[in-house]
């Protein structure tokens, strides 16, 4: 059997941050255990931009902020063991963690504290109790992402959206850009799950409607998805009669919430908070089972990679202070801060003529643009000058940053994330898109190779954002 | 050439394709789906009934008992997934408990044994989370739940490994008169036999009524169920039955042999024989009547709904209710298995025989000295032990690789299903076999590496891999998703 001070299960973003942080504060004996055949987790597959506004001051893609940290991982030579899933964690004042491999069979871990940084999964069909047949065809947004980015395959051609969480609307733009035409988004609720930004730069930018107040209430074709029922819901979220339509599609892509991986943490007899459906823990991220502590979406879902680092960090940091003066007192259960669901209300009538939404950060602020008389223009409604640039550029020749991906030849996956270096007029777009599906490019491909110079006649170059050998 | 042709691959159609792999005959199973236990099979509640239900001297009532008594034995030749854990017919009504004694002396006659009438301590006592209205019940141990696929493929695989050829996609369009017997005509070419078994299910009446002029009329008899999550699985330990009261039959609540939580199911008649959807209205019935039975069911773990249609006969010249297995009357040589809704995968194992004697008077047939009468299921690294999942292992280190989280089903089970008799090509195929995309995720997590696998093991394209159906696809030819 392998002893090791730390175990960290899951290498995805709060993983490695565990890791890392753990490492600096001195306990250099650990071991990462992630079931994928690389460390990233979920970003891996998040090709789009938009992360990293905190931790490294810059908007970087899932792929690139994933490679940020796996150099930090590798430069520290913390060692991983990859396509390895943990099928059983055992706390206490030692603890064991029970995982498979092909390489490894069943073996097991001793350790003196363990990491869960699971991540979270996606509420199911089933859950959700949408009446009709079950055929092929209906994917959780997740699902779809990795078809699409990962592995360059399409899971259709029409598509509905059912939930407007940012995986939906980032997935109603990826499919769009992709060639295939994304009816709507139907949102049960009356705002969006999503940030503000990825409606106007994923529906907008594209005319895909929002429905909001509206749900799925019947699936139909018992062996391919031949189409959905979309209704209106009343306040109470019940349909309401009459309002029921008829939607073609070949696919139904659903974006209706994340839940923690709980079956580690469940099995390791944590006990589980109702509110965040993670693991109780106390002030320092430990659960109530000695020795394991939880970090990042396996603890409670955030809106932000960002902040799952910093929380991660804080707990890697908390089991290396565990591990190594061996303190005991539990104290009190306290629950992670979370931040208030963003309810992205929108005016159902926006003035497109006069009014845009920010998409430079998260926060996504409503800015007025007024020309004046002597041809200027009054901007109002900015809380950054980063929002009047935007505005400004929006108001005159609105431009964007495309995000997809290019095939790769020879080598150990299908294709590479990719981006254009800065952002192009947004009428480009498509003709982008056009140059990026019909390039082929050899294996191997770094972050940052120029795969495509002057893409769609803009003099800006298209760059990888991830590693492929 | 063939001595017997069984139409229909679901329960009844196997297990007497396996009672026939018993003898000297060359027999053959054409499905029009692609793969086994494909309809009424596969969605059913999956009860071993004790056998109190059927009116007595009826053909129902004795395969039920006969069916309930082989089970146990059977499932140890065949390996596969049986617990015998009793069963509770709940009365919600101090009135009613007359009812319970009739249903007990219905039973006795019916020859099951150990039925007791519990009052209401006694029953708390064994199933602590009934209701407050739950009065008394009728006690039956030898009641038992059962993995409806894994008997069904059981039998499939045990009668092929013995000899009897399965045919898939090969759906019956026409049934012609021979000198020696009949010609069927399907999707797949034409094939004769001296004898033919309609085992169709709820398309019985249609392939009967192809040969004979005594109209058979079968209405699909629609059943909601509600699957919950593996933890609340132990709500309940024995499967529990409700009297039917003014609202109407009953419904059940039962754990499933695989530990999930099962309700269900609705009746009602309808006209669309691939009807299997849910409607909204079946849910919240479901719901409503399994809570009168249990308290505290919360809709919140639920992680699946699905219809099954039982095979009801609405028109026939027979004994009204009971399954029809008898050959027909203008039709020498054809032999109906038809109207078999509950609790037909119960009585599954004696219709095989009673058809194999029916089978036997007619064409003498000698007894297959090489029958083999065991088959081994697909190990389960969920639940074998440390030393069984090191040694699977060390033989195949497949079987260390995780597909399926949720139900913990590695690669090594999921190539075992493909390349076993009567291997899965489907993802619906690999899941019946393995359980992978079962859990709480239903295979959100583990489905594009099970199309992954099943391309890869058939060397195509993961465009060609299909959910169950030719149209079910998962995604686009590459060429066509690139020009889009």
């Amino acid at each position: 059997m392998k002893t090791v001070d730390l175990v960290i299960i899951g290498g995805g973003p709060a993983g490695m941050a565990a890791a890392l942080s753990a490492y600096e504060k001195g306990v250099t004996d650990l071991l990462i255990l992630e079931r994928d055949k690389e460390l990233g987790g979920i970003l891996n597959q998040c090709i789009h931009n938009g992360f990293g506004l905190h931790t490294f001051k810059e908007e970087l893609t899932g792929p690139e902020y994933a490679c940020r940290y796996i150099d930090m991982v590798q430069e520290k030579k913390i060692p991983s063991l990859l396509n390895t899933m943990v099928v059983d964690v055992q706390g206490g004042a030692s603890c064991m963690v029970t995982a498979m491999s092909r390489e490894l069979g069943m073996f097991r871990i001793k350790a003196k504290a363990v990491v869960l940084a699971m991540g979270c999964r996606e509420r199911a069909r089933g859950s959700m109790n949408i009446p009709g047949f079950r055929p092929a065809g209906i994917y959780s947004a997740g699902t779809a992402q990795r078809y699409v980015n990962i592995e360059g395959k399409m899971p259709g051609k029409e598509i509905v959206v059912l939930g407007s969480g940012d995986i939906g609307l980032i997935m109603a733009r990826r499919m769009t850009l992709q060639g295939a035409k994304v009816k709507m988004v139907a949102e049960i609720m009356p705002y969006s799950g999503g940030l503000r930004r990825n409606i106007v730069q994923c529906l907008d930018d594209f005319g895909i409607p929002l429905k909001l107040s509206h749900t799925v209430t019947e699936i139909h074709g018992k062996e391919r998805v031949e189409g959905v029922t979309v209704a209106r819901v009343d306040e109470n979220l019940k349909p309401l009669p009459g309002t029921e339509q008829f939607v073609s599609c070949d696919t139904l892509l659903l974006s209706c919430g994340l839940i923690p991986e709980n079956e580690l943490s469940q099995g390791a007899g944590a006990q589980m908070d109702e509110v965040t459906q993670g693991p109780v823990v106390n002030e320092r991220l430990e659960t109530t089972i000695k020795g394991i502590f939880a970090c990042g979406n396996v603890l409670h879902v955030h809106d932000l990679v960002d902040n799952v680092s910093k929380e991660a960090a804080q707990a890697g940091a908390y089991a290396a202070d565990y591990i190594l003066s061996g303190e005991e007192d539990w104290g009190e259960a306290v629950r992670p801060r979370i931040p208030a669901k963003s309810k992205c209300t929108l005016p159902e009538e926006r003035d497109t003529s006069s009014q845009v939404i920010c998409i430079g950060c998260p926060v996504g602020c409503m800015i007025t643009v007024k020309k004046k008389k002597d041809g200027s223009l009054d901007i109002t409604g900015n809380t950054c000058k980063k929002g009047e640039a935007y505005a400004r550029s929006e108001f005159t020749a609105p431009v964007r940053t495309v995000t997809s991906m290019i095939r790769v030849q020879g080598g150990s996956g299908a294709v590479v994330p990719v981006k254009t270096a800065s952002e192009i007029p947004k009428g480009k777009i498509q003709a982008c898109m056009d140059e990026i599906k019909s390039t082929l490019v050899k294996a191997p491909v770094r972050v940052g190779d120029i795969l495509i110079e002057n893409v769609a006649g803009t003099n800006i170059p298209v760059v990888a954002t991830g590693n492929m050998d | 050439m063939y001595d017997v042709i069984i139409i229909g691959a679901g329960v009844s159609g196997c297990a007497i394709a396996r009672e026939l792999s018993r003898l000297q005959l060359k027999t053959i199973v054409l499905e029009k789906a692609l793969d086994v236990c494909e309809e009424t099979s596969k969605a059913n509640s999956g009860i071993v009934h004790a056998g109190y239900d059927a009116k007595p001297g009826t053909l129902k009532a004795k395969l039920n008992v006969e069916g309930s008594r082989k089970m146990k034995a059977l499932s140890e030749e065949l390996d596969f997934p049986y617990k015998q854990n009793g069963s509770l017919v709940l009365c919600f009504d101090e009135k009613e408990k007359g009812k319970l004694e009739e249903l007990k002396a219905r039973g006795e006659q019916n020859g099951v044994a150990d039925l007791q009438i519990l009052d209401r301590d006694a029953v708390t006592a064994l199933e602590p989370k009934v209701s407050d209205q739950v009065v008394a019940a009728l006690y039956a141990p030898t009641g038992g739940i059962v993995c409806p696929f894994g008997l069904t493929i059981a039998l499939a695989e045990n009668a092929a490994d013995n000899g009897v050829e399965f045919l898939f996609d090969a759906k019956v369009n026409r049934i012609n008169r021979t000198q020696e017997g009949y010609r069927v005509e399907t999707g797949k070419g034409n094939y004769e036999a001296k004898l033919i078994i309609n085992a169709a299910g709820v398309y019985a009446d249609e392939i009967h009524n192809m040969v004979s002029e005594v109209r058979m009329e079968i209405t699909p008899r629609k059943g909601e169920y509600l699957l919950y999550d593996k933890k609340v699985g132990g709500m309940v330990s024995h499967t529990l039955f409700q009297l039917p009261t003014a609202l109407g039959k009953g419904i059940l609540v039962t754990p499933t042999v695989h530990g999930n939580l099962l309700t269900g199911p609705t009746a009602s008649d309808i006209e669309n024989k691939e009807g299997v959807d849910t409607s909204k209205e079946g849910m919240s019935q479901v719901t409503e009547k399994a809570a009168l039975s249990v308290s505290g069911i919360s809709g919140r773990d639920v992680i699946t709904s699905f219809a099954g249609l039982r095979a009801h006969v609405t028109r026939w010249s027979g004994k009204e209710g009971d399954f029809i297995i008898e050959e027909a009357k203008d039709a020498p040589g054809f032999i109906d298995v038809a109207g078999i809704e509950s609790p037909g995968l119960t009585s599954a194992p004696a219709i095989g025989e009673y058809v194999a004697d029916m089978v036997k008077s007619l064409l003498k047939p000698e007894e297959k000295e090489s029958f083999k009468p065991t088959r081994k299921g697909i190990p389960s690294m969920a639940l074998a032990s440390d030393e069984e999942r090191q040694k699977l292992i060390l033989e195949d280190p497949a079987y260390a690789n995780v597909i399926c989280r949720c139900e913990m089903v590695t690669e090594g089970e999921i190539l075992n299903a493909i390349h076993r008799t009567l291997g899965a090509t489907t993802t619906d195929g690999v899941k019946r076999r393995t359980r992978a995309g079962m859990g709480r995720c239903q295979s959100g997590f583990c489905n594009p590496k099970v199309v992954e696998i099943l391309a890869r093991e058939q060397k195509v394209d993961e465009s060609n891999i299909r959910k169950s159906g030719a149209d079910s696809w998962y995604l686009l030819p590459p060429e066509e998703g690139r020009s889009l």
